[in-house]
């Protein structure tokens, strides 16, 4: 073989390898249970031809990819400064109320996860949280309640439907 | 969710093309890619010698020349080259590349393919943080857009140049913002940072020259190059020529982006462009730059917006962020929040940073618990200064800055936190 050929092939190879962060999230966003699983980082590493342990390291660096089940709505507070002096502690006081956890647990029905995370970017509407992908900003303690509201009516929707 | 953006007759980022949801036709009614096909049918040097003369340094942080980068990649021999767009905006308390890419995401397409235009690149890369899922879809979308109307993709605009741009997504790491670290995170590691030389100009993404910048710098490019350097000096400084976007946050009036020209005091843009406190409050202290970035007094916001003052001044423009705190706020829960923050983002790789933030976090817990002796104060200052000096990373070494500045110009809050336990201890010894 020549030597390009096996240049391009290493290449290839090589790029797969590197995608692999994107495969992580991508797994999770495909996983009901908003994670990945010890089997999935073997499938992973198998296909990668790479070895567990090098999936387990950048799957265990970043904070947004969990190795543990997570609940099916993810409630991101945010926890830094312009969020805490506008009455973050509040709202999360709220939510883990609410919700019967407290930050980093799931419930026990497996509908939420409640998360602190660094700056959501909405400094300009702080206080903020992100449930999945929406992002509500000037939250108060009286408009999680609602917001959170409506999720549970859609879980109870959902649950209704399926039975 | 759009907040006012300040708009002069004359700026760069013209609020006539923000738009909810923005289209190609907008941003093409009102001369958007006009730049683009100028440019293409004329030497890529061009575009280096105009952004050069124009002044254009980096708005992420560390406020490189914009043209100097460009051609250090590319004089580089290797032809395979990129073109990544940080866009891991994770500084706290800074949101103006959530709205480039929301709002005018064209504008930054423009720049980036004007930018692998002028270095040679056929590749981009958007890296954008995970806490946009929003931003990646409209990123997306535009991407898509400008691909089908031949203004991504092969040949762009009939001309020989091909550039595809991709989209890749953080996962929750600030770290990821430090271009090395991003560097490690696209290529699959973890996202910890290379030593430098070599410089991503030359040893980037998979080993190839890389152009890393942020958005904001990106989205300059265009009306630079369609405006020219002149007008944009006309803007600003002679030091610090154009305009920096500043994210507005905390006890002010009206909190959002505004686009403030280079020579703004940190005092207009708290009374003028942010309307004042908000409530009638008196401003105690301003974070300046983000969690990395330095907490004042009130009497340091004559201070002009200017790289050559703010440095002679030890502030820190970094990403633009200015979070205002009003006479109720506690210094030490703030410095407390920032050092927990870093505590999380440190990737343990370096022991200053790692070790130092562990420190600083005890003390600085100590003392809000009323625990610590006045001589822990001290130490707390030797931790930080270790790693400013020491830390491998701008992470580490940014990590200080709010510790610094605030021991500096609020010591004294520090020292009445101790005192009740110097109390308790003098009190102590004389009982014995």
């Amino acid at each position: 073989m020549k030597l390009e050929t096996i240049n391009n092939n290493i290449e290839t190879i090589v790029k797969e390898k590197q995608a692999l962060l994107q495969i992580l999230l991508a797994v999770q966003d495909a996983s009901p249970e908003n994670y990945v699983s010890e089997d999935s980082v073997n499938e992973i590493a198998y296909s990668l031809n790479v070895s567990r342990s090098r999936v387990y390291s950048t799957a265990s660096f970043y904070s947004a990819i969990s190795l543990k089940p997570r609940g099916r709505h993810i409630i991101r507070v945010c926890i830094n400064a312009p969020c805490e002096n506008a009455g973050k502690q509040e709202i999360l006081a709220v939510l883990e109320d609410q919700l019967g956890i407290i930050l980093g647990q799931t419930t026990s029905d497996r509908q939420f996860t409640l998360e602190g995370v660094s700056c959501l970017g909405a400094c300009y509407a702080s206080p903020a949280i992100k449930i999945d992908n929406t992002l509500y900003g000037d939250v108060t303690p009286e408009s999680v309640i609602t917001i959170l509201q409506e999720y549970r009516k859609e879980a109870e929707d959902v649950d209704c439907s399926a039975s | 969710m759009l907040t006012a953006l300040h708009h002069n007759n004359d700026s760069v980022f013209r609020l006539s093309l923000f738009q909810e949801f923005p289209t190609l036709m907008h941003y093409q009614s009102f001369g958007g890619y006009e730049a683009l096909k100028q440019a293409l049918t004329g030497n890529p040097v061009n575009i280096i010698e105009t952004l050069a003369a124009a002044g254009l340094r980096g708005r992420g942080g560390a406020a490189f020349p914009t043209g100097l980068k460009m051609q250090m990649v590319r004089n580089n021999a290797e032809p395979v080259r990129y073109v990544i767009c940080n866009a891991d905006e994770g500084e706290p308390g800074t949101f103006k590349d959530r709205f480039i890419m929301s709002h005018i995401p064209f504008q930054l397409l423009e720049g980036m393919t004007l930018a692998a235009y002028a270095v040679g690149a056929r590749k981009g890369y958007i890296y954008i943080r995970h806490e946009y899922p929003e931003v990646q879809d409209t990123m997306r979308r535009s991407i898509a857009a400008a691909s089908a109307a031949g203004l991504l993709g092969k040949n762009i605009l009939g001309q020989e140049f091909s550039f595809e741009v991709e989209i890749f997504s953080g996962a929750g790491s600030y770290l990821c913002g430090e271009e090395t670290a991003l560097l490690s995170s696209m290529e699959g590691k973890k996202g910890r940072p290379r030593l430098k030389p070599p410089y991503p100009t030359q040893y980037g993404l998979w080993g190839k020259p890389t152009l890393i910048n942020n958005v904001e710098t990106l989205a300059n490019i265009s009306m630079i190059i369609s405006r020219g350097a002149s007008w944009y000096r006309s803007l600003g400084t002679s030091d610090s020529p154009g305009t920096k976007l500043i994210s507005l946050s905390g006890d002010v009036a009206r909190r959002g982006l505004y686009e403030v020209p280079f020579g703004t005091t940190f005092r207009e843009m708290i009374e003028e462009y942010g309307g004042g406190m908000k409530e009638g409050g008196s401003i105690k202290a301003v974070n300046i730059g983000g969690a990395s970035g330095v907490v004042v007094p009130p009497w340091e916001l004559d201070c002009t917006l200017e790289y050559q003052s703010c440095q002679e001044r030890g502030i820190t423009i970094g990403s633009g962020a200015v979070f205002v705190m009003n006479e109720s706020r506690s210094i030490l829960a703030n410095v407390h929040n920032r050092v927990e923050f870093f505590l999380h983002e440190s990737c343990g790789k370096c022991t200053p940073c790692r070790e130092g933030l562990r420190q600083a976090g005890r003390i600085i817990h100590r003392l809000i618990a009323g625990e610590a002796e006045l001589s822990e104060v001290d130490n707390l200052e030797r931790y930080t200064r270790a790693m400013q000096n020491a830390a491998f990373c701008g992470l580490g070494q940014a990590a200080g800055n709010s510790l610094i500045s605030s021991l500096r110009y609020f010591r004294q809050e520090y020292e009445e936190a101790c005192l009740d336990s110097t109390q308790r201890f003098e009190r102590r010894e004389v009982t014995a």
